[in-house]
């Protein structure tokens, strides 16, 4: 039995071509790399060649035949006998999957989690009764959070810029180096797509690395192994090859630093699979979630904010604070409105439950915390009780969080909306640096209170 | 210095070139590599991976042509010396490798079964990747293989990250990370380079230079050509080595394995070598003459050269055409498993995408 030539697929997309030119004729001996004819494809002139050794038998479409179907037998070949010679290629298209189109099966998924119940997630830990409650600045439980988990597993350690001799650029990993020792507390050069790629290669090399980036407005120079690198990789390897390792540092707007350090890149990696991302407001919270991160056996972006850096809030002095990835926390419960938000934006949101509050308005204000997998059955929950909702986010307004939010809304509680989502969010615009320009670009609680008031229809 | 204004194809007799002129040579050096003397039986597991990475890749391109393989397929045939010479060298499980999307030969020189690898190359639920990767996406963590990347030279910084950690848990491995003189060109491998050093780790960094970035040559897109100098600003010696000669190749691995087991960091090897086919399956390879390739394959090939080898350690003709016919049966064995098995489950599109729940 003889070996049949094919017109072979020579691009991704090809269907035909045209057999420009035979390089043999009947007869001819060749042997596998010989190139046996040329064909032209829509988007070039490409070598065909011979993969079995033999000779050529008949052929059967002459060249300068246009519009040959990729599968059409074009030669036959003697082969060269024996059980050795490579067995007729099959012409069936691949084996169709029979199976019914059954439901994902939820419980090894990530993103169904996007859309999972509340009771699928876990709530946060019950304090015992009399916890001792600490004032800690947002930076200082941060550090706490990252010498803890070092202090419990010789895997984690820090790496980035400043991180080791001068106590970190914002004084987050102060007094990591003196504890720990400069085999887990490195400085980098400023190379941040290299570090991330050093991290990231060392995550995967079994380790469990923190790596910071001064700001996150440098990781766009590394994004690519955030998300080409770490958060794909699982998928890709059919789930042998994990990435444990957390991405952290500022971001968003800080102080009159202009348009390149001021951009908050949560949709950004919120949109990726593969990676959590969260974005916390308070100490607790900063605390008990970077922990969680450092301990996930998956890709984390851990994104802070440098302007809740000083602020103290209170942090339970419990052996190991630890918060499940991917709650929503209600900050303060209300019946009118709902707020949402998460980072900075709570703040905010707070503030101007207070003040809606004198009105007669009672907002409930939810911190999503987790951005990726986002928490939408707590919001979905809030809002059957207040029909009404407001997303605070401080960032951009187009393909948002808040964008997100309203999507999510508007698809599985729209019979609960009694007005339409608002979205308060940052002016459209590169943040400018003169005072009253930035002020004039950022978020604040009025713009909270007057979305509040007209969804309240007030 | 006048640089060439042609292209300088791999020459046979590359072998290992001289230390950089210009280097700093009050700063110890690696010798300078001789080749591997390799035992008869040695000469024969060289010869049937290499022949096994030939007539896999082919099938992988007969196969891509009848449409069972997509998206994009880069072949090694013509690179097998490089992969073959240096994974003989390493320590199976205490050494770790990671390279580009040029990776099926590879994982054939690391002894990964060839049926998961066609099965992930038709997209099958059996392949490595459970069909989810593809070509470029295949990993071995058990082999300590890992990947199998398809951003130009992200391996590189990757690769240091494994060196850092074989360094972090003084395991006493060394990380081999491949890339091509294409990817020479990127700056994250630089940014690895300088921390590589920096911190000693230990980590051979493999140039295989096959000439050409897919259509555009080694002279047109690199200033220093001599790529094996690259890693001179950072300290990081380089060797050029034919990469077209197994015994050169190994025998040069055996060196950097010196050098950086000896704690002096890492090292640079540039392997002179040359693919046959075009840079994926899509590539008409107009870049270059027919008349180019085929001198290559007839004075340089590199499976050639181990059978003159082989011949003259006193193996028959007979012997080597039993090797042949049993890597063909092989071969046709992958092919019948990748095209027989079936494709993955729907629900494997929800699977992998995190590890834990949330």
């Amino acid at each position: 039995m003889g070996i049949v030539i094919k017109m072979p697929a020579l691009s991704p997309t090809m269907e035909e071509g045209t057999l420009a030119k035979w390089l043999v004729k009947e007869g001819d001996e060749v042997k596998s790399g010989d190139i046996l004819a040329e064909i032209e494809t829509d988007k070039a002139t490409m070598e065909f060649e011979a993969v079995d050794e033999g000779k050529i038998g008949k052929i059967m479409i002459a060249e300068g035949t246009e519009g040959v179907k990729v599968g059409t037998v074009i030669a036959e070949m003697a082969g060269e006998g024996g059980e050795a010679a490579a067995p007729a290629p099959k012409a069936e298209a691949p084996a169709k999957t029979e199976a019914a189109p059954e439901a994902p099966r939820k419980a090894e998924s990530g993103t169904s989690k996007l859309a999972s119940e509340a009771k699928a997630v876990m709530a946060d830990p019950d304090l015992p009764a009399g916890t001792e409650f600490v004032k800690t600045t947002v930076r200082e439980a941060l550090r706490d959070a990252m010498a803890e988990e070092m202090r419990r597993d010789a895997r984690v350690f820090v790496m980035g810029e400043e991180v080791a001799e001068y106590q970190g650029a914002y004084k987050v990993t102060q007094g990591l180096l003196d504890e720990f020792g400069d085999k887990r507390v490195i400085d980098t050069p400023i190379t941040e797509y290299g570090f991330a790629g050093i991290g990231t290669g060392a995550a995967m090399g079994g380790l469990r690395p923190v790596i910071e980036f001064m700001t996150f407005n440098f990781a766009m120079q590394a994004i690519d192994h955030i998300i080409n690198s770490a958060a794909k990789t699982n998928y890709m390897s059919g789930g042998q090859m994990r990435c444990p390792i957390v991405f952290r540092g500022p971001n968003g707007a800080a102080s009159r630093v202009g348009a390149q350090h001021s951009q908050n890149y949560g949709p950004w990696y919120a949109s990726v699979p593969g990676l959590i991302v969260i974005a916390p407001y308070d100490a607790a919270d900063a605390k008990g979630l970077l922990k969680a991160a450092i301990r996930s056996t998956d890709p984390v972006v851990f994104l802070e904010n440098e302007l809740l850096y000083g602020r103290s809030f209170d942090v339970p002095r419990v052996d190991d604070y630890v918060l499940p990835i991917g709650k929503a926390r209600i900050m303060r419960p209300g019946k009118d409105v709902t707020l949402v938000s998460y980072s900075i934006g709570v703040g905010l949101a707070l503030d101007a439950a207070e003040t809606l509050a004198g009105e007669g308005i009672d907002a409930e204000v939810i911190d999503l915390r987790t951005l990726r997998p986002l928490d939408t059955a707590t919001v979905l929950e809030s809002l059957k009780k207040t029909n009404r909702l407001v997303v605070v986010e401080e960032g951009w307004p187009t393909c948002s969080i808040a964008s997100e939010i309203a999507a999510v809304v508007m698809e599985q509680g729209f019979d609960d909306l009694d007005a339409p989502v608002l979205r308060v969010t940052n002016e459209d615009v590169p943040l400018p640096y003169a005072a009253n320009l930035e002020k004039a670009a950022l978020i604040d609680a009025a713009r909270v209170v007057a979305a509040a008031r007209k969804v309240c229809y007030k | 210095m006048a640089k060439p204004t042609t292209p300088r194809a791999a020459s046979a007799k590359a072998k290992a070139a001289a230390p950089a002129a210009g280097a700093d040579h009050n700063r110890p050096r690696p010798q300078t590599p001789a080749d591997y003397k390799a035992s008869k039986e040695e000469l024969l597991e060289f010869y049937r991976q290499m022949v096994l990475i030939r007539r896999f890749e082919e099938k992988a391109g007969q196969l891509y042509g009848l449409g069972l393989i997509g998206g994009f397929c880069h072949l090694y045939i013509g690179q097998e010396a490089v992969a073959v010479g240096i994974q003989s060298a390493l320590k199976p499980g205490k050494d770790s490798v990671i390279t580009g999307y040029r990776d099926h030969g590879h994982m054939l020189a690391y002894g990964i079964d060839p049926n998961v690898i066609m099965a992930e190359l038709t997209g099958r639920g059996a392949g490595i990747s459970r069909g989810k990767g593809g070509s470029m996406h295949m990993f071995s963590v058990e082999h300590k293989f890992y990947g199998g990347h398809g951003i130009v030279g992200a391996q590189v910084s990757l690769g240091a990250g494994l060196g850092f950690a074989h360094k972090y848990n003084n395991d006493g491995g060394v990380c081999v990370a491949y890339f091509g003189d294409g990817a020479a060109n990127q700056g994250q491998v630089y940014e690895s380079f300088n921390m590589a050093e920096l911190w000693k780790l230990p980590i051979i960094f493999v140039i295989e230079n096959n000439q050409y970035a897919m259509g555009t040559s080694v002279n047109r897109a690199s200033s220093e050509d001599q790529l094996y100098r690259r890693g001179e600003s950072f300290r990081i010696p380089g060797l050029q080595v034919d990469g077209m000669d197994v015994l050169a190749v190994r025998g040069a691995t055996e060196e950097a394995l010196k050098w950086v087991q000896g704690g002096n960091g890492p090292i640079l090897l540039e392997m002179k070598t040359y693919r046959y086919r075009g840079h994926s399956m899509s590539d008409p390879a107009k870049y270059r003459s027919r008349e180019e390739v085929q001198a290559m394959r007839d004075k340089s090939d590199p499976i050639e050269g181990v059978k003159k080898y082989l011949i003259e350690a006193g193996v028959s003709e007979d012997d080597i055409k039993a090797i042949d016919q049993n890597i063909r049966k092989i071969v046709a064995e992958a092919a019948d498993f990748a095209e027989s098995s079936p494709e993955p489950e729907l629900h494997e599109l929800y699977t992998d995408v995190l590890v834990e729940q949330y």
